[in-house]
């Protein structure tokens, strides 16, 4: 009897302190998720006010976008779950990648043979670079973001050294080769991958297996579904009940649903949702084999070891972990993920843009990750598939806003850069603060 | 039963040229319960700190001296390595991941896995996690501490006592290990739980573990433990079986005086009939310390006394109307209403907190003792700041000043009032905190576990200072306590929470089976948990 009456009186105040604190808590949640919805506004803005956007152009544009990039801004989940926040880093994986490249393309290996080829390269030189990278982490400790950033750029200057200057002073090379410029020292500027049909390294990937558009979509709604109720079944199985959040799952099925029944009547009735360019298996594929791999990493040992360290390193090296290799194999891990997502980037784009493909990636792939909702010490796959299309959505929907709203779709560009910018910056300014807040003293 | 296990030999160690320890030798044997004690700073926690290969001890120019585990010269440079000779410990500051479920702080670095494909390839640290196996460890090692709290919790926002038990909790789960070390385990427990907790001690020391047990309690020494060892600034006095000693003889050995607690209860102060703070219906949600609707009067000048068992919710009045949890309820102070939830409104209207978790929400680490005193002061009510121009300095000469006087009322063992107070002993930390709430000058001050972790010299010092600020300036205490016998001393009534309401209020001499009745609470008879009156 008694306890009855407690629990009521429990749920009861519960209920109150709720009232009082809704307001409050739909605050924070929009502080903690401001960057994502300032970009799903802008975004809509861009439908709102552009005439000539159609939902066709705008899928097949996201589309090769998403492709390109989700495997690069996946690399950073781990540096961010192990403590070492945004792994800005990333660039020196993309270099490694597209040192691979180059070579295979001097040796004119093409075809997925090639790619492989590149792939086990690029393991190496990212393997190694990322150990560098992780020791100079663990030296300057509370400063990774800032070493990340520093370190590309350095990186960024022993490349074009390599690439400008001992590519045909001391390893010499035939200025005739296609590659090299025409006074025989250094790579040129932009090299063409060629087509994988004509033994190149372009589509080497995204031509093995095509599926239209819509069928990939049901698929991979009805996949997902598929996962949600496993994962259910076994929480419930396994006595993990509580994690079960009974809401959250029926909205996510009925996304599902909704996504699946869209796209199955696009089939059936060859609407001109059909029209959206096919996809890649193969690519897919591998950007869910690392979604899988990211997740099945966080659930062993190691894993585990990544986020004692995220959260404290002290308690950590207290408790007998090694917290400086664990720092150092995590930034490996990211490294070399990177230099194999920079691998399906260039044999999609189908040229090396030799001293520029690899600048840009560090602050897209991080503002993509945090536009997904990530902060620099929470990040999980959903917050960066999610960020990956909100971002690139952005990308496409910018010029069109600038060309309607100012006539001008170069505004859309400035505006583009201003976003990407605006949102790292707010994400370190947060990271600032937060950690100030948590050292100021008593109730706050 | 006498193998000896650990023996410390001539160890010596200086922090910065300060000597801490000088040439302490003794033994722990197999089965034994080896109490330490000492004043605030007299070293103890430095000793397990080099026996646990603290980098502290280390990156501060090492010891000196051997420590032998199991008959061989041991030198451990890293905690890992204490592990493996097996050393575990029980700190006095947690050692918790706040935003680690129990479970997985229980099974910090000793995850049970389960091997697969990659890790047959890559090694071991790809074993997949078995979380079902740790939870059910997890739980165990719960059961027997008599903890009924969900494995699967997070850490985080738990009250000070249940995490000091989920440290335990870790030290009882491992396996392999010869000596435990608890380094004041009960300063954060009431009574009862502490019973719970010396009771699993006994159990373990029978299966042939060696305990070293460092606690302020000195009656719980003498109920527990086998032999005691007295430390003084740095130089052992002497260890002693503890059946041939008692507690007034370990005192005045740790203290080189003596020293006697007894209730200075005192008729010369008046109190006034003015009530200076109301409080009407307050719910507070702190998670372990839940506070279902208590009204609770304060009149000017009086001290009065929270008391009751753990998680009954005593600890979450002060916490509520402070501000550092979310609370609703009507309080009126001084015949304002007092608005919830604004902490710094709260500070402002002339009311301070010293908070019972230190560490939590207690001290700038890396900052001097001086600014950590000053610092509330400073931020909320503006004292110690010269306007210069438009500008505020900060008057350091003051601050100082301040520091200084602190420091000699509360007997702060530090070498200067610029010492890190990360650097101070743990005893130590918590007199800076009282420092910091009474430099605000509060006409209404907040005290929970104010002599936590304090060794008995210290204890009165600090009982005594709140009666005289009492006395003499009218200031009005609300102190929240574990211990019954320290509220008794100086309040002028106790209130009894159980069940997050008050169960009732007691005159300080009423008798011991008073307050055990009312602490288990009359209708306690749904529960059976925590039955046993208090003495
Ligand atoms: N990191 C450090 N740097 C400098 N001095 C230190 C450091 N840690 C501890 N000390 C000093 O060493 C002395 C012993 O401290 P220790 O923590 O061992 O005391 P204790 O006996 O555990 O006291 P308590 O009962 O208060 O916990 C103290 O005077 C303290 O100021
Ligand atoms: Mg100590």
């Amino acid at each position: 009897m008694m306890t009855d009456a407690n629990n009521m009186l429990d749920a009861k105040n519960a209920h109150e302190l709720n009232k009082n604190s809704g307001l409050k808590a739909i605050g924070s949640w929009a502080l903690e998720y401001i960057v994502t919805i300032i970009f799903v506004l802008f975004v809509l803005l861009g439908f709102a006010v552009s005439k000539d956007v159609s939902l066709n152009y705008f899928f097949s544009e996201l589309n090769s976008r998403v492709f390109r990039n989700a495997f690069l801004v996946l690399s950073l989940i781990i540096p961010v779950l192990a403590g070492l926040g945004l792994n800005f880093g990333i660039v020196i994986g993309a270099m490694s990648g597209q040192t691979a490249v180059a070579i295979a393309r001097y040796y004119g290996l093409g075809g997925v043979s090639a790619l492989l080829l590149c792939s086990v390269m690029s393991f190496f030189f990212a393997g190694l670079c990322g150990y560098f990278t992780g020791k100079l982490y663990n030296k300057t400790r509370g400063q990774e973001m800032i070493a990340s950033l520093i370190v590309g750029y350095f990186a960024n200057g022993i490349y074009q050294f390599l690439f400008l200057f001992v590519v045909g002073v001391i390893i010499k090379v035939p200025a005739t080769h296609p590659m090299i410029k025409p006074d025989g020292i250094g790579i040129r500027m932009t090299v063409d991958l060629m087509p994988v049909n004509k033994g190149g390294l372009k589509y080497a990937l995204d031509n093995v297996y095509k599926i239209p558009f819509m069928h990939a979509l049901l698929i991979l709604a009805l996949a997902i579904l598929l996962v949600l109720a496993i994962r259910y079944w076994q929480n419930i199985r396994r006595g993990h009940a509580h994690k079960n959040r009974p809401m959250t799952f029926a909205f996510n099925i009925l996304m599902c649903l909704v996504i699946a029944g869209i796209s199955a009547h696009a089939i059936i009735t060859k609407s001109s949702l059909m029209m959206i360019p096919k996809v890649p298996v193969v690519t897919g594929l591998l950007i869910i084999g690392l979604c899988f791999f990211t997740e099945w990493i966080m659930k062993t040992k190691l894993g585990q070891d990544f986020r004692s360290v995220g959260q404290s390193q002290h308690i950590a090296e207290v408790s007998g972990i090694n917290v400086d290799r664990t720092r150092i194999i995590a930034t490996m891990i990211s490294t070399i993920l990177a230099s194999w997502g920079q691998l399906i980037y260039l044999q999609n784009m189908g040229t090396l843009n030799t001293y520029n493909a690899h600048t840009q990636i560090g602050l897209f792939s991080v503002a993509a990750l945090l536009v997904g909702g990530a902060s620099t010490s929470r990040a999980s796959i959903k917050n960066a598939l999610f960020g990956t299309i909100l971002f690139n959505a952005m990308f496409i929907m910018s010029p069109e806003i600038g060309k309607s709203l100012f006539g001008q779709p170069a505004l859309g560009e400035y505006f583009r850069t201003f976003m990407v910018y605006g949102v790292i910056g707010l994400a370190l300014g947060l990271y600032v603060w937060k950690a100030n807040k948590k050292n100021k003293i008593v109730i706050e | 039963m006498s193998e000896t296990l650990l023996c410390f030999k001539n160890v010596s160690k200086s922090y910065y040229g300060n000597t801490v320890l000088s040439d302490i030798c003794f033994e722990v044997s197999a089965g034994e319960i080896h109490a330490l004690i000492g004043e605030n700073g007299a070293g103890k926690s430095t000793l397990m700190n080099i026996l646990f290969g603290m980098s502290v001890i280390h990156s501060t120019g090492g010891y000196e001296g051997d420590v032998i585990i199991d008959g061989k010269k041991t030198f451990i440079k890293t905690p890992f390595e204490a592990l493996d000779a097996g050393v575990g410990m029980v700190h006095q500051e947690f050692m918790l991941i706040p935003g680690f479920t129990i479970t997985e702080n229980i099974k910090l670095n000793r995850e049970i896995t389960t091997p697969n494909i990659a890790s047959r390839v890559l090694g071991k640290r790809l074993e997949t996690l078995d979380m079902v196996k740790m939870d059910a460890d997890a739980r165990k090692a719960l059961d027997t501490l008599s903890m009924d709290i969900e494995e699967f919790t997070l850490v985080e926002g738990l009250p000070v006592g249940h995490k000091q038990f989920i440290e335990i909790a870790r030290e009882i789960d491992k396996t392999g290990i010869k000596i435990l070390v608890f380094d004041e385990p009960t300063a954060v427990l009431t009574e009862s739980e502490a019973q719970n907790l010396l009771a699993a001690m006994r159990r373990l020391a029978q299966t042939g573990i060696g305990i070293l047990f460092i606690s302020h309690r000195l009656d719980e020494i003498i109920d527990v433990a086998d032999r005691v060892t007295v430390l003084r600034d740095g130089q052992l006095v002497k260890t002693m079986n503890t059946k041939d000693t008692d507690v007034v003889e370990i005192a005045q050995l740790m203290i080189g005086r003596e020293v006697t607690i007894t209730p200075v209860q005192t008729d010369a102060k008046k109190i006034s009939d003015e009530v200076m703070l109301s409080v009407k219906d307050l719910h507070v949600g702190m998670p372990g310390e839940m506070v279902r609707g208590i009204d609770l009067e304060v009149r000017r000048g009086e001290i009065v006394g929270i008391g009751g068992l753990a998680g009954q919710g005593k600890l979450g009045i002060a916490n509520g109307i402070m501000g550092t949890y979310p609370s609703t309820g009507e309080v009126v102070f001084n015949g304002n209403p007092l608005a919830l939830n604004d902490p710094r409104a709260t500070l402002a209207s002339g009311i301070a907190f010293v908070s019972e978790d230190r560490k939590g929400v207690g001290l700038l680490l890396n900052e001097s003792i001086e600014l950590n005193i000053a610092f509330t002061a400073m931020q909320v009510n503006g004292h110690f700041l010269s306007s210069l121009a438009g500008w505020n300095l900060r008057n350091d000469r003051e601050i100082r000043e301040n520091a200084e006087r602190m420091i000699k009322d509360l007997d702060i063992r530090c070498s200067s009032s610029l010492q890190s107070t990360g650097s101070l002993s743990g005893g130590n930390q918590q007199k800076v905190c009282v420092a910091r709430a009474l430099t605000q000058k509060p006409q209404f001050l907040f005290v929970s576990e104010p002599t936590r972790g304090i060794d008995i010299g210290a204890k009165k010092l600090i009982l005594d200072l709140l009666l005289r600020l009492s006395e003499e300036y009218g200031m009005t205490i609300v102190m929240t306590s574990s211990e019954l016998a320290e509220l008794r001393s100086i309040c002028n009534r106790i209130v009894i929470i159980c069940d997050g309401r008050v169960e009732g209020i007691l005159p300080p001499d009423a008798s011991d089976a008073e307050f055990g009745l009312m602490m288990s609470g009359s209708r306690g008879l749904t529960k059976n948990a925590d039955l046993e009156p208090v003495h």
